[in-house]
Order: structure tokens, then sequence, then C-alpha cells
């Protein structure tokens, strides 16, 4: 199966306040350089379910699905962007608090969407 | 400015909310209680006919027919009753969809009051972005006006993305731009309009958008579903009411980690958290009474 990797790069700039900056850059060379952790979405859960980053550190999120179109958003951060199967999409995140967050799908998904979720831990 | 605030204030603010809160056992009742309202219509929601117990509702196939019953006791009779959404459970099965529907609309054909309106929820909706929904109910968004009193029945689920989007924004824009600012204003609704919970997706993507729209009047009210349970929140002026459901509660928002499971069910009390809702409405006021009826066994 031919596999689109579509490049959306979205800077998010997230803040205490939950004000977020998001633009979108064309990816163009080598991806950036930071971690990037690779999350796959399915019915209905996400893969892996429990992620550990950094405080201040950036991180990638490469976010696919492996059968319909879903969520990924994490409120705590405003971040929010799609799973679309046979599609990689990034979301490049630098959290600047600690604790414990929700990600979650925000895109109904069927009977067990309500528990479709995992965990970000934002360490410092 | 937005408040959260429970029942007994939100009753206090009675006058600046231009809601009272009455108790629900019975009391809407005698020619005092009817000289105090024009009107008043019935609020049910999430229904989800098709659900199948899970331990969280063993009555679920009889839930929603004690309802009826009990609305067609009323002593005195609605003007007209609303559906606020989730009538049916989800299914991926189309056809199963369709049963269920047929099945939800032949008990809904059993109230009485014939004037009945409905609204979709996620579970009737976002599968098919409607297609099913609109054969048996029509178009979801859509407006009517009552006695002086404009309705707005804004859809929030066909999108899967639990957006309102643009074309019915502008609908809602167009269909308020020439109203008196003053006049009363009732929307009814799936999902809270404001950002109630995110973390368990409750949440409308574009809810704030659909304020901004409905800031400019003063007299606007929110009766919504999804969450199962009674809530009460202002948005500035606009005051938003969550109504409980006919088949189970679930937690208070933030009050366990997760949304599932639901609040189990208490064999001792059963149908507890279950309930529909009457709203009262004064001609040249706009002041609304709400009254809860929680569901007898």
């Amino acid at each position: 199966m031919k596999r689109a990797i579509f490049r959306d790069i979205a800077v998010a700039l997230v803040g205490a306040a939950a004000t977020v900056s998001a633009t979108v850059v064309a990816a163009t060379g080598d991806p950036p350089p930071e971690r990037v952790v690779h999350v796959l979405a399915s019915r209905f859960e996400f893969t892996p379910s429990t992620i550990r980053v950094k405080r201040g550190e950036p991180v990638v999120f490469a976010v696919e699905s492996i059968d319909r179109l879903h969520g990924f958003k994490i409120p705590a951060l405003g971040v929010r962007i799609q799973a679309i199967p046979d599609q990689e999409t990034l979301v490049r995140v630098i959290p600047d608090k600690a604790g414990h967050m929700a990600i979650v799908c925000d895109v109904f998904c069927g009977e067990g969407h309500e528990d479709m979720d995992a965990e970000l831990i934002v360490e410092e | 400015m937005t408040i959260e605030i429970d029942r007994r204030e939100f009753a206090g603010l009675a006058g600046l909310a231009g809601v009272a809160f009455v108790s629900g056992l019975g009391l809407r009742t005698g020619p005092a209680a009817a000289a105090a309202q024009d009107f008043f219509f019935v609020q049910i929601s999430d229904t989800h006919w098709g659900f199948d117990g899970k331990g969280a509702n063993p009555e679920a196939d009889t839930t929603l027919p004690k309802a009826i019953a009990q609305v067609n006791a009323l002593s005195r009779k609605p003007d007209f009753i609303v559906f606020t959404g989730d009538l049916t459970h989800t299914t991926d099965d189309g056809q199963v969809r369709r049963k269920r529907m047929a099945e939800f609309k032949a008990h809904a054909a059993k109230l009485v009051v014939k004037d009945v309106r409905f609204l979709p929820g996620e579970h009737d909706a976002a599968p098919d972005r409607a297609a099913a929904y609109r054969e048996f109910f029509g178009t979801p968004n859509y407006s009517f006006d009552h006695k002086g009193v404009h309705f707005v029945a804004i859809d929030n689920v066909s999108d899967p993305g639990a957006a309102i989007g643009a074309a019915q924004l502008e609908w809602l824009a167009s269909d308020l731009r020439d109203r008196p600012r003053d006049q009363p204003v009732v929307v009814l609704t799936h999902r809270p309009l404001f950002p109630l919970y995110p973390d368990w997706d409750w949440t409308t993507a574009d809810g704030d958008k659909a304020i901004d729209i409905l800031m400019p009047h003063k007299n606007v009210v929110v009766f919504y579903g999804h969450i199962h349970q009674e809530h009460h929140f202002m948005t500035g002026h606009i005051a938003h009411h969550a109504a409980t459901s006919l088949i189970f509660a679930q937690p208070a928002p933030g009050s366990q980690p997760k949304r599932t499971p639901p609040v189990a069910w208490d064999p001792a009390a059963p149908f507890k958290g279950l309930g529909f809702r009457e709203v009262g409405a004064k001609t040249g006021t706009a002041k609304l009474e709400i009254a809860e009826y929680p569901i007898k066994a």
C-alpha cells in the first residue's frame, strides 16, 4: 500500500495562559532534530497510551490512524490535530508546564469513543 | 466573563440569569401555577435508545416508556416537547441505526402532546453526518417562534469533530440578525457550547463563535444534553443548562480520571440521576422557570 506522508508541521507555542499561536510551516529538507514520538490512533486507543516528555524540550508528535479519522487533542496545551489513515500528521510542541495531561480523541468514532484517551506526562 | 456556580447559587441569581428554579416534584399544578406562566415545554435528553444496559442501566428498555408515561401524566400539558439529542445509541450498522430510530420514534409517538421537536446527538448523527437522522427527523438545525420566544436548534454533532461549521454559524447569525435584541431567545443543542471539560470532550469545537453571535442578545438561555447530568453555567449573561439523561448518569466533570465508567446503577435507588425537565415561560418577561423531574421507579 502506498503510504503518503503528509508533513504538516505546526509550531505550537504553549503557555500557562493556554493561548496558543500555531503556524503551519511547509517541511523542507530534513525533519527537525527534536525527539519524535510516533503515535498510532485506532478504535479506541492511542499507542502508546502514556508518553513522557520534558518541560521546555521540543517534541514532535507524529500521529497516524490505522483505521479511520480520529482527533489527537491535548486540551491543556492547546494542541489539536487530526489522526488520518495512511497519513502521518506532525505537530511540534514545546510544553512549558509540568504535569499529567489528557490526550483525547475529539472526533466521535463510535461506541468506545469515550474511552479513547492517553496520558501525557510532562516532567521537570 | 465566565462563571461556574452550583444550583443553589444559581437560584439566588434568578433575576440576573433570568431563570428561577422550582422544586420539580409535581408543583406545576393548579390555577396559580398556570397564571404564573404563559406556557411551558418539556426537555428530554439522551435517551440512547438501543443501549443494551451493560450494567449501567438494566432497565434501559423501560426508562423511555416510563418517562413518556410521566410526561403524559402531567396535570398541565406542555405546549411542546423537545428531545435534545442522543435519541439512539450509536452503531456502525446503518440498518440497525435506522431500526433504532424507527423504534424511538414509535415510542415518542405515544406522547399525548403532538408538538414534539427533535435534535440529534453525536450517537445519532456523527457516524453518517446525519443521513439517517434526516430521514426520520428532518433538518438537524432550525428555528421557530412560540408565544414571543424565539427558539433556535443548533446542530453541533453531525460533524464528527463536534463543530457547528461556518455555514450553520452564518445561518445562526442571519436568523438572529433582525430580531429585537431583547427578545427572549432559547437555544436548544446537544453538546455544551462552552468548554465545560475538554479533557472529556465536553465542548463544541467552534462553540465560542456561536456564543459570540448570541452575546448581543440580552435574554438568551441554552438548554443542552450530552453530559447526562444537571449542570448550570454562565458565559457572561447567557445561562447554559444541561439536562439529565434517560439512560445513565455520568460523573461530575473531573471527579474521576476518565469520563468512564458512568455512575453505577443503584438497585436500592433505581433510575437515580435520570429524569426530564420542565421549562416555564411568561410572556412579556425573559424569566424562565426550570423544574427537574426524576424518573419514578
